[in-house]
Formats: structure tokens, C-alpha cells, sequence
């Protein structure tokens, strides 16, 4: 990104450079430390809900510490779903930024939200097509580096560092 | 007739006889909902995709104003309009249903003046007796195609803007003396200008130097002076572009006051409406205009104004392939019958 942005600074001209400045001035900034606190506890929320729901599980069913992570997982993404459904997460998604987009909430969210949009457009070419057209880059991303993590586990161990 | 560089002055000046104007449920909610003639409580507005009711919307404003005009369809000669989807689908598919002579226009967001500017200049020179053009936009359609889905949660930042759902239409014909209606009387078109903003967030900082350049040619072109107008409005500058278009003017020696110089995306909606910067898209001018302002104008709040609409030439393919957003303005001057410039 950073590279990217030094080249595109040298194939601005003069002129284009001097309107940047003037337009910087109205810009409206983001309110980054407000939104940070509101990303804070927006996801603390979404958190301390997904460990009710991992305790609810524990205590109620033949869960441990261990296992309870899918059902949970599961539980949290379906309530995102329904929330995005009922057109309410990409209210809460506005308000609280990366607090609601980080948790698995937010995954669901891309996830669900696309389906609906693509709805319209028939069941293979429009919701198939187009349901991880946000969220494919999380899988993908996902999967390698949790390869690239076991990777460097499996030589270290190898090598006996571990 | 050509006058200057990139105007044209229209010494018959047509006139505006009939609107029509359509908008959605966040309209309704807005400043200027007594200003539609048609107001949709649902975004689907009972058809089954976004795409059919942006058509819907269009369709309905065109008839609005054929039945406010008391023409037929059959006596127009031509329709002159467009919008932000790919390859203009909702506005030819609204001009299949109504079987006029017709000319798709792009020039996303400035596509209402770009339509009035030909539409006055056919008319003008007796190319027609009767013209139809309008742009239109329909938020979920728009956001559809240039950003997330309509329930993706991202966080907009405060320089975004909200596409607006509606359709404005004009109904254009040769003046006649009695009536008592706003004429075109002058047009310049603008050249596309690249400052290199990449931001699809701030489509108005991207836009405020093609206003700031196509205001600056009319006013050369005329040879006319601000305060010829009472009212130099913008398409959907919002609060970032509109603020910048305001000091490019002012550096620029074009002196105005504040209050004369406003932008159609900051009237639509109110403070409390969650639309960042202000409302967009290829309907804001349009429905503002042909709504509001030409109310206004009827009531005589103004007496003259210069239309300014500004568009964002970019696709979803172009900012992802991290190209610079060009952006264009055309300015259609506007005045009351009677009152002689």
C-alpha cells in the first residue's frame, strides 16, 4: 500500500498535488479515537455474549473448554444472521466499526448480506456465486496463513527448537 | 448559439412546462418531501428487484409529468435521460415501456443538466415540440453495484455520501409568452477533470474542481458576473465537496456569498438522517430541482439560478484497479419567464 501511494504521489502533477492540500483542509476527519472506544465495547458486547452462549453450552450440554468453540461459533454467527436478516447489523456495523466486524459476527454478516443482495439474480449464478464474494478473501487468507503458522510450528519442532 | 468556448445561449428559451418527481422512503423522511409528486413507503416499491423499481421510479415521474404537461406520450419527441447502472438498463428499459424516441445519456451524477442542456438546445432550434429528461437513482441498486450490499455492516466514513432514491423529469417545449414558467436560457459543458483522488468514499472532494472549473467557463463564457444569480446551486457536492468547490471559487476571485452558493445533497435530507456528507447520485440533482427549487422558483423565493450538476466518472472495476476518479460538471441556467437577463 505504502509503495503504492509514493508511486501514485510522483505521477501527480503539480497542480493535482496543490488541490489535494486545499481539499485535505475540508475533509472531514475520522473520528478515530471515538471510534475506537466504540469498537472496544461494541466487540466486548458481542464477546461477552459468545462466552454466555460457550458457558450455556458447557453447563448444559457435553461440551468442554475445548470442544465448545463450534457450537458457539455456530450460535454467534446465526444470531448475526438474523440481525443482518432483520436489517439491523449494518446499523450496529456503523456504529461500531471494527467492534462489530472482527468478532465471527462480522464474517456472518459478509457472509448473509451477500446472499440476500445477490438474491435476485437466482439461486446458482446470484446467491452461490456472489455469497463469499466479501468474505472469500477471509477464507483464503485464513486458510494460508494458518498453513503458513502450522508450517513454521512443524519445522521448529523438527529442528528441536520446540 | 455557441457563446465563449463551451457555451450555448438559447434565445428562445424553452420552457420547463411539467415535472415529475418520485423518491423512496428515506426521502419522505427528508427536508423536502412536500416537494414529490410520488412518494414510495418501501424500498422494493412491490416489484421484485431493486433494478425494477429504479425502472418503476422513472416510469412514474415521466408520467407524472405527460399527465402535469397534459401531453400524450405520442406528441414527444424525444426522451433524453440515464443513470448509474451498468449500461443504463432502468432508464432504456423505462423507455421500452414508454416507446419514446430516445437518447441514453451517461454522465453519472450530471446526467439531469447534460439531459436539460440537449434537451434546451433541441428545442431551442425547433428540433421538437415536445422533450422528456430526467435522471434518476435508486439507492440499493446503486450501492449494489459501486459498494457492499445494502445490509453489509461496514463503517461508512463521514466523508461518504448516501445515494438518493428517486427520479427527477422535465418536460421541455418551445416558450410561450403568457405562461407564467421557468425557461432554460443558458448552458455550458464541462470538461472532464482528474485531480487524482482515488477515495470512492469522497466523491466530493473528487467533484468540487469540475464544478469549480465548469462555473468558472459559464461565467467567462457570459462574460457575466455571481451576482447575476440569486442562487448558484450544485448536484451532490456535499459538505467536503461543497465546502472545497466554495474556496476554489473564492481563490479564483469569483466572489459570492455564502448563502447564494448551495448544493442539492445538503438540502435533501435532515441533520438527524444518518447520510455522512450529504445525499448523491445521478436523482439528487434532478429530484431537487425539478422538485424543490423550481417550486421555489414558482413561489419567487429566486429569480434566476445556474444549475450545476457534477458526476464522478468511475466503476467498481476502475478504483479497484486503483485509477484516479475523473469527474465532470455541466451548468444549465435557469429564470422565470417575463423576466428579461
Amino acid at each position: 500500500m505504502r509503495m503504492e501511494s509514493k508511486q501514485k504521489k510522483q505521477n501527480t502533477t503539480l497542480q493535482q498535488r496543490n488541490y489535494q492540500q486545499l481539499q485535505q483542509k475540508h475533509e472531514i476527519k475520522r473520528p478515530v479515537l471515538k471510534n475506537c472506544i466504540k469498537a472496544f465495547f461494541v466487540g466486548g458486547l458481542i464477546c461477552f455474549i459468545g462466552q454466555a452462549v460457550s458457558y450455556f453450552y458447557i453447563y448444559f450440554f457435553n461440551f468442554t473448554e475445548q470442544s465448545v468453540g463450534n457450537p458457539t461459533v455456530a450460535t454467534m454467527v446465526f444470531f448475526s444472521m438474523l440481525l443482518t436478516g432483520f436489517g439491523v447489523y449494518d446499523r450496529i456495523g456503523q456504529f461500531g466499526g471494527a467492534g462489530s466486524a472482527v468478532p465471527v459476527t462480522g464474517f456472518g454478516n459478509a457472509v448473509i448480506s451477500a446472499a440476500i443482495e445477490h438474491r435476485t439474480e437466482g439461486f446458482v449464478l446470484g446467491v452461490g456465486g456472489n455469497m463469499f464474494k466479501l468474505a472469500g478473501s477471509v477464507i483464503l487468507f485464513g486458510v494460508f496463513s494458518a498453513f503458513v503458522v502450522a508450517l513454521v510450528k512443524t519445522l521448529l519442532v523438527i529442528w528441536g527448537v520446540l | 448559439m455557441l457563446k465563449g468556448h463551451q457555451s450555448w445561449v438559447f434565445a428562445n428559451r424553452p420552457m420547463i412546462s411539467a415535472t415529475g418527481v418520485t423518491g423512496g422512503p428515506f426521502e419522505a423522511n427528508g427536508k423536502l418531501a412536500n416537494d414529490f409528486d410520488l412518494l414510495y413507503e418501501d424500498l422494493w416499491m412491490g416489484k421484485e428487484s431493486y433494478e425494477k423499481a429504479h425502472r418503476l421510479l422513472l416510469e412514474e415521474a415521466i408520467k407524472m409529468a405527460l399527465k402535469k404537461g397534459e401531453v400524450q406520450k405520442e406528441q414527444v419527441q424525444f426522451l433524453f435521460a440515464g443513470d448509474l447502472i451498468n449500461q443504463i438498463t432502468p432508464t432504456s428499459f423505462a423507455a421500452r415501456t414508454m416507446q419514446i424516441p430516445y437518447f441514453g445519456l451517461f454522465g453519472a451524477c450530471s446526467t439531469s443538466m447534460e439531459g436539460l442542456a440537449l434537451s434546451s438546445f433541441v428545442v431551442n432550434y425547433q428540433g421538437a415540440k415536445y422533450v422528456l429528461t430526467g435522471a434518476s437513482s435508486h439507492n440499493a441498486a446503486v450501492e449494489k453495484q459501486f459498494r457492499y450490499p445494502t445490509e453489509y455492516g461496514g463503517q461508512k466514513p463521514p466523508t461518504a455520501q448516501w445515494t438518493i432514491t428517486g427520479a427527477g423529469v422535465a418536460l421541455v417545449q418551445p416558450n410561450e409568452p403568457e405562461k407564467l414558467h421557468p425557461v432554460t436560457t443558458s448552458a455550458t459543458i464541462g470538461k472532464v477533470i482528474d485531480m487524482g483522488l482515488t477515495d470512492p468514499f469522497n466523491m466530493g472532494g473528487a467533484m468540487a474542481p469540475a464544478a469549480a472549473d465548469t462555473i468558472m467557463a459559464h461565467f467567462r463564457d457570459l462574460k457575466l458576473d455571481p451576482s447575476h444569480y440569486d442562487l448558484i446551486v450544485t448536484g451532490d457536492l456535499g459538505r467536503v465537496g461543497h465546502d472545497t468547490a466554495f474556496e476554489l471559487l473564492n481563490k479564483s476571485g469569483l466572489k459570492m456569498e455564502r448563502k447564494q452558493f448551495q448544493d442539492c445533497g445538503l438540502l435533501m435530507y435532515k441533520d438527524d438522517q444518518p447520510v455522512q456528507s450529504g445525499g448523491s447520485g445521478a436523482g439528487c440533482s434532478a429530484t431537487v430541482l425539478y422538485g424543490h427549487l423550481l417550486n421555489q422558483m414558482k413561489k419567487g423565493t429566486y429569480q434566476r439560478m445556474l444549475v450545476v450538476a457534477t458526476g464522478a466518472l468511475l466503476s467498481p472495476l476502475s478504483f479497484q484497479q486503483s485509477e484516479s476518479i475523473p469527474c465532470i460538471a455541466h451548468a444549465v441556467a435557469i429564470e422565470m419567464n417575463g423576466e428579461k437577463g
